[in-house]
């Protein structure tokens, strides 16, 4: 259990009549890239709802840095990161009260948030524009400066939900390097898309399907096991099996 | 001439200092039936693009037009013979699937049954839902009533901004399977996407980022055009990897591409020297690599 990230165990979450996630088990190690794919209305967003501690679940077991869903879903929420295309960062904030103001929440100090942000401006390359408003960076910027603030107060797992959405080739794999480098210091990451070559760039991945896990395995070890030579293909195979409509 | 006619359009909004080149000197041909396909990521300038082409907004200069009709002087023409799916839902979310659908047959003054044909294989997939209000419908449904909403008057001319954007890879699988079908029914369709991978489901495609043109071709003359020589290198630690290429000599450029790296050669340089255990392999480039190595090139 210690070197597990998250454990699920028959995890369920169920709306009235309408079972959303269906008995999903699945572990995700320490320092793992793991991405969670699906169709729309797979369950994916409900499932990450509940690993983030935001939402109960109906039965089942779960934990997240080793705490438990049900009972600790305020540590939960103080031990993971979290980042969506949707919402991300203040427009109207400066890049620097953006990082100011989440550090804070996590209830870093002033001096520790200090150090950290000139280090963190300058990786990004962005001292330049540190008074600027957020909402004036492009978008692949903003991007970057997000998932960096995800990770600011160093969590031990960050839930990235389509961190890239509608971003230039270039950022898109930058960003990606950004993943790579976080993964290297020990923060697991735990990533949906809908781009199929960044389902290659995760250690793992898993495919959902109709609330349900349908497959689970290293993107090569997936392919190989249907026979085919893309995540593309992998993907398209398995969701064609949903029935049901989405979300 | 029929089909979408564009000469040195350009676009700009003024910003608290200085303004947003939307668009810049943007030039295009695109004939009667071909699929069109406008690719680049977010804030390109697509959408300015095709607002200006549906006659919602005006270029600062330059010229275009839409079935030979001139965008600026004969838009009330225009506006009857297109079709327009904006990016953002607009139907009428407290009216039915059914009721969107007669309400824009309405205007246009025909029917659902008049052109029931071209509607027929996007509509019968959300026909079960027909007294569903519009706003109770999921993404793709959505989707697919815009779709139908958009052809109903039969257009002679389609724009669809980023339909696929945000759907998962089977729907968006479908989609263009009907768009391709729309196509040899002899409707011109001009489509705006962010996913890269869509190109080659194009007749030519023109890729598009910050206000410019940077390359219009078909799908298999874009890749043609790449001119360098091309690696594909994987190994046990990508990262590190990813990291070396990015500082070894002969390589002009190197990121990750799916589960390999990409490196892209300098003139001079024929191949890599890298150490055992590290699989190189020459690949033709995707389109992804030519935006990229086009993006390079105009940042430059």
């Amino acid at each position: 259990m210690k070197d597990k990230a998250i454990t699920a165990n028959n995890l369920t979450k169920q709306f009235g009549d309408f079972t959303a996630v269906d008995r999903i088990s699945f572990d995700v190690n320490k320092g793992e890239i793991f991405g969670f794919l699906g169709a729309n209305g797979a369950g994916k967003t409900t499932a990450m709802r509940m690993f983030c501690g935001l939402s109960l679940p109906t039965s089942g077991q779960a934990t997240v840095g080793g705490f438990d869903v049900y009972r600790e879903n305020e540590k939960i929420k103080n031990a993971i990161g979290y980042m969506s295309q949707r919402f991300s960062l203040y427009d109207d904030l400066s890049v620097l009260e953006n990082i100011r103001f989440y550090a804070g929440i996590y209830g870093m100090g002033s001096k520790a948030i200090r150090v950290k942000a000139e280090h963190i401006l300058k990786g990004l390359e962005l001292e330049a524009e540190k008074n600027m408003l957020v909402g004036s960076l492009p978008l692949g910027w903003k991007q970057k400066l997000a998932f960096s603030v995800a990770i600011f107060h160093e969590p031990r797992i960050v839930f990235l939900d389509e961190p890239t959405g509608g971003v230039d080739p270039i950022t898109r794999r930058e960003f990606w390097q950004l993943i790579y480098e976080a993964a290297s210091e020990g923060i697991t990451v735990f990533v949906t898309t809908h781009y199929m070559d960044e389902a290659e760039y995760c250690n793992r991945v898993s495919i959902m399907v109709d609330g349900r896990i349908e497959a689970l395995d290293t993107p090569a070890g997936m392919k190989k096991n249907m026979g085919v030579s893309s995540m593309n293909e992998v993907f398209l195979q398995l969701a064609r099996k949903a029935t049901r409509t989405e979300n | 001439m029929k089909g979408i006619t564009i000469n040195h359009i350009s676009k700009s909004f003024p910003l608290k200092k200085g303004k947003l080149e939307a668009l810049r000197d943007i030039n295009l041909e695109i004939p009667e039936c071909e699929l069109f396909g406008l690719i680049g990521p977010d804030g390109a300038g697509k959408t300015t693009l095709f607002r200006i082409l549906t006659t919602l907004m005006l270029p600062d200069s330059g010229t275009a037009s839409v079935n030979g009709l001139d965008v600026a002087k004969e838009f009330m023409q225009i506006r009857k013979e297109v079709g327009y799916m904006p990016g953002r839902f607009s139907l009428y979310t407290d009216l039915t699937v059914e009721e969107n659908l007669n309400f824009f047959a309405n205007i246009f003054n025909t029917t659902v049954k008049a052109n029931y044909h071209l509607i027929k294989e996007v509509y019968k997939m959300i026909e079960p839902f027909k007294k569903v209000r519009a706003g109770k419908l999921s993404g793709g449904m959505k989707q697919k009533l815009a779709l139908s909403c958009a052809l109903i008057h039969r257009p002679q001319t389609l724009f669809l901004d980023e339909p696929t954007t945000g759907v998962d890879a089977v729907s968006r699988k479908e989609f263009w399977e009907l768009l391709r079908s729309l196509r040899s029914e002899g409707i011109t369709i001009m489509v705006s996407t962010p996913y890269m991978d869509e190109a080659s489901l194009c007749d030519r495609v023109g890729l598009i980022q910050q206000g410019r043109i940077m390359g219009v071709d078909t799908p298999q003359q874009l890749r043609r055009a790449f001119g360098k020589k091309l690696l594909s290198v994987k190994g046990p630690d990508m990262l590190q990897l990813l990291r070396q290429l990015q500082h070894m000599e002969g390589v002009e450029n190197a990121y990750p591409f799916g589960e390999h790296h990409h490196a892209v050669l300098k003139a001079s340089a024929n191949t890599l020297h890298l150490p055992d255990g590290i699989e190189v392999q020459e690949v033709e480039p995707d389109i992804e690599d030519c935006f990229i190595s086009l993006m390079r090139s105009h940042e430059g």
